[in-house]
């Protein structure tokens, strides 16, 4: 049915994203298309795979913008400006709009656990659900004619067949720089929701009025540049015990 | 957003097919006619052709019957299941005067008013997409369905100077529409034109705190399902041309032929010209939807740069 659970769900699961950690090396990006297109659904296929136009289905994507400040300069000139790489995938959002719009009941979002999902075997691929999401999040298999999604890896996080330290997204899994964190956003006392209240996450478009249960953490404020200068300075001033006594080696060569 | 042909194809043809059910359903046309009769084959097969043509963009058109189950939350589903009902009585006044000779009032009140609603939810589809400034308006399914109307009657209009019944009342009634939908697409654009964008780069990202934000490297070096599908947009200056072309075809020169038939009187220049008038309406219809497709933005786009 693809009406919205009618009580918030007792469970919400879903990703934290540290913007301050995250490096951008697109590994989630990769480790989530690996994990996906052999696992709940069809594969997420690639068209013109060695080819000049290459193009294919993602459930995570990795952005990279540019943020300048009012009076900043440009990225590359030293400026305040500053680059935040930006991993954007379903937010598995409370009052998901791509799942209302679905005319068939085959995006629906579970009652238990809030989890977003598509029964490819009900999608006839009309594409609607994407056009509601305000995010990006679905994109259209072209091979199969189903819409794709994160699922939260729903095949890894309840799978006892596997390692409990694998019950986790690929995603999260994998991060090298531990950008992405995952868990249960209803529990004030879990990790995520400590860590979301401590920095301040935000919403991704509130204005939408879709009230994703991703969040994202902000880049911390970050110390302006020339506040640095001194640490680069060729001084040796006010240096003190085996540094000043270095200096005053190399003074005297 | 992309304008898919299979898309623009079908909301054109199947509103200016229920428009003219409504005509028919009002009895406006002289059931013992030849030309009603095929007025009612010509608004079956362009309400058919269009749903048709809705399948054609579908992953998986096998499964389109399941489309017919979400109506509590769809307005696709809502739509889908309003075109099946809107059969009904369609298909009994189609029956009764084809075969019967008569217009059956229950079936064409049921019929007309059906044909609205039906009309009404293919609009609401769009209109209810928040994440589309240009379509999120009570101005969409205002405009969907005045042009559906100025469709039928000026497609009525053509039937009635066949033969099919009094040619003046149903002109004037067409023209009439024809300002109304023109006026109300003219404000749906300049809405469109101006409003400001619920969503930006700043508060897609939400790093607006910061600074003013910008693209710096797309996900990906070529674009995707996404970019082809919510970042079409057409360029202002040609869209600027379009929407005038469509104007003329769709609106002022078929006032101004409606006039002029009128005045050549009842005869074969007042039939040719009736027929010109639903074409060049169709036409500038066809533009006005590739339009309302084209330019519209997607919130997606603020995380692509566009």
């Amino acid at each position: 049915m693809t009406s919205l659970p009618s009580l918030p769900t007792p469970k919400k699961l879903g990703l934290v994203i540290d913007l301050d950690v995250c490096v951008g090396c697109h590994a989630c990006v990769i480790s989530c298309k690996e994990w996906n297109t052999g696992g709940y659904g069809a594969a997420l296929s690639d068209q013109d795979p060695y080819g000049r136009d290459v193009s294919g289905t993602f459930l995570n994507r990795i952005h990279t913008f540019e943020v300048v400040p009012e009076g900043g300069e440009v990225a590359g000139e030293g400026g305040a400006a500053r680059i935040v790489h930006f991993p954007k995938s379903c937010l598995h959002c409370e009052d998901a709009p791509c799942v209302t719009v679905c005319p068939t009941g085959a995006s629906y979002k579970r009652a238990d656990d809030g989890i977003v999902l598509v029964d490819e075997d009900k999608c006839i691929g009309c594409g609607l659900c994407a056009w509601a999401c305000p995010y990006g999040a679905r994109e259209m298999d072209l091979a199969a004619g189903v819409m794709k999604k994160c699922t939260l890896c729903v095949d890894r996080i309840y799978n006892e067949t596997i390692d409990a330290v694998d019950r986790i997204p690929s995603c999260v899994r994998t991060c090298p720089a531990n950008a992405r964190h995952f868990g249960d956003l209803a529990d004030p006392h879990s990790d995520v929701s400590r860590m979301v209240a401590e920095r301040g996450g935000v919403d991704l478009m509130p204005e939408q009025e879709t009230k994703p249960v991703n969040k994202y953490l902000p880049p911390r404020r970050r110390r302006p540049v020339a506040d640095s200068a001194p640490l680069l300075a060729e001084n040796a001033d006010g240096a003190k015990g085996f540094f000043a006594w270095l200096d005053g080696v190399l003074e005297r060569i | 957003m992309h304008p898919a042909l299979s898309i623009i194809a079908f909301t054109t043809s199947s509103g200016l097919g229920y428009g003219l059910a409504v005509v028919l359903g009002l009895g406006l046309l002289d059931p013992a006619t030849l030309a009603a009769k095929v007025a009612h084959v010509i608004a079956g097969l362009l309400i058919v052709g269009g749903l048709m043509s809705s399948t054609l963009h579908l992953g998986n058109p096998q499964r389109a019957w399941r489309a017919l189950s979400q109506w509590r939350t769809s307005w696709l589903s809502r739509e889908g299941v309003l075109a099946i009902v809107t059969f009904v009585p369609f298909g009994l006044l189609t029956i009764a005067t084809l075969f019967f000779d008569r217009w059956w009032m229950v079936a064409g009140i049921a019929t007309a008013l059906l044909s609205l609603v039906t009309v009404y939810c293919t609009a609401m589809i769009y209109a209810s997409l928040k994440a589309i400034d240009a379509w999120h308006t009570p101005l969409t399914p205002a405009s969907y369905l005045s042009f559906a109307l100025a469709g039928g009657f000026t497609t009525g209009a053509a039937f009635a100077a066949m033969g099919g019944g009094w040619f003046e009342p149903l002109a004037i009634v067409a023209a009439v529409a024809l300002v109304v939908a023109w006026a109300t697409k003219l404000m749906w654009r300049n809405r469109m034109m101006t409003v400001r964008p619920t969503s930006t780069p700043e508060s897609a990202t939400q790093l607006g705190a910061i600074g003013r934000v910008r693209l710096f490297e797309p996900p990906h070096m070529n674009g995707n399902y996404l970019t082809r599908e919510m970042g079409y947009r057409v360029a202002r200056k040609h869209a600027r041309k379009l929407a005038i072309i469509a104007v003329v075809a769709g609106g002022v020169l078929p006032i101004l032929l409606l006039v002029v038939a009128i005045a050549a009187g009842t005869g074969p220049a007042q039939v040719v010209l009736a027929v010109i008038v639903v074409l060049f309406h169709a036409i500038g219809v066809v533009v006005e939807r590739w339009l309302f497709f084209a330019e519209a933005r997607h919130a997606v786009s603020n995380y692509y740069g566009q």
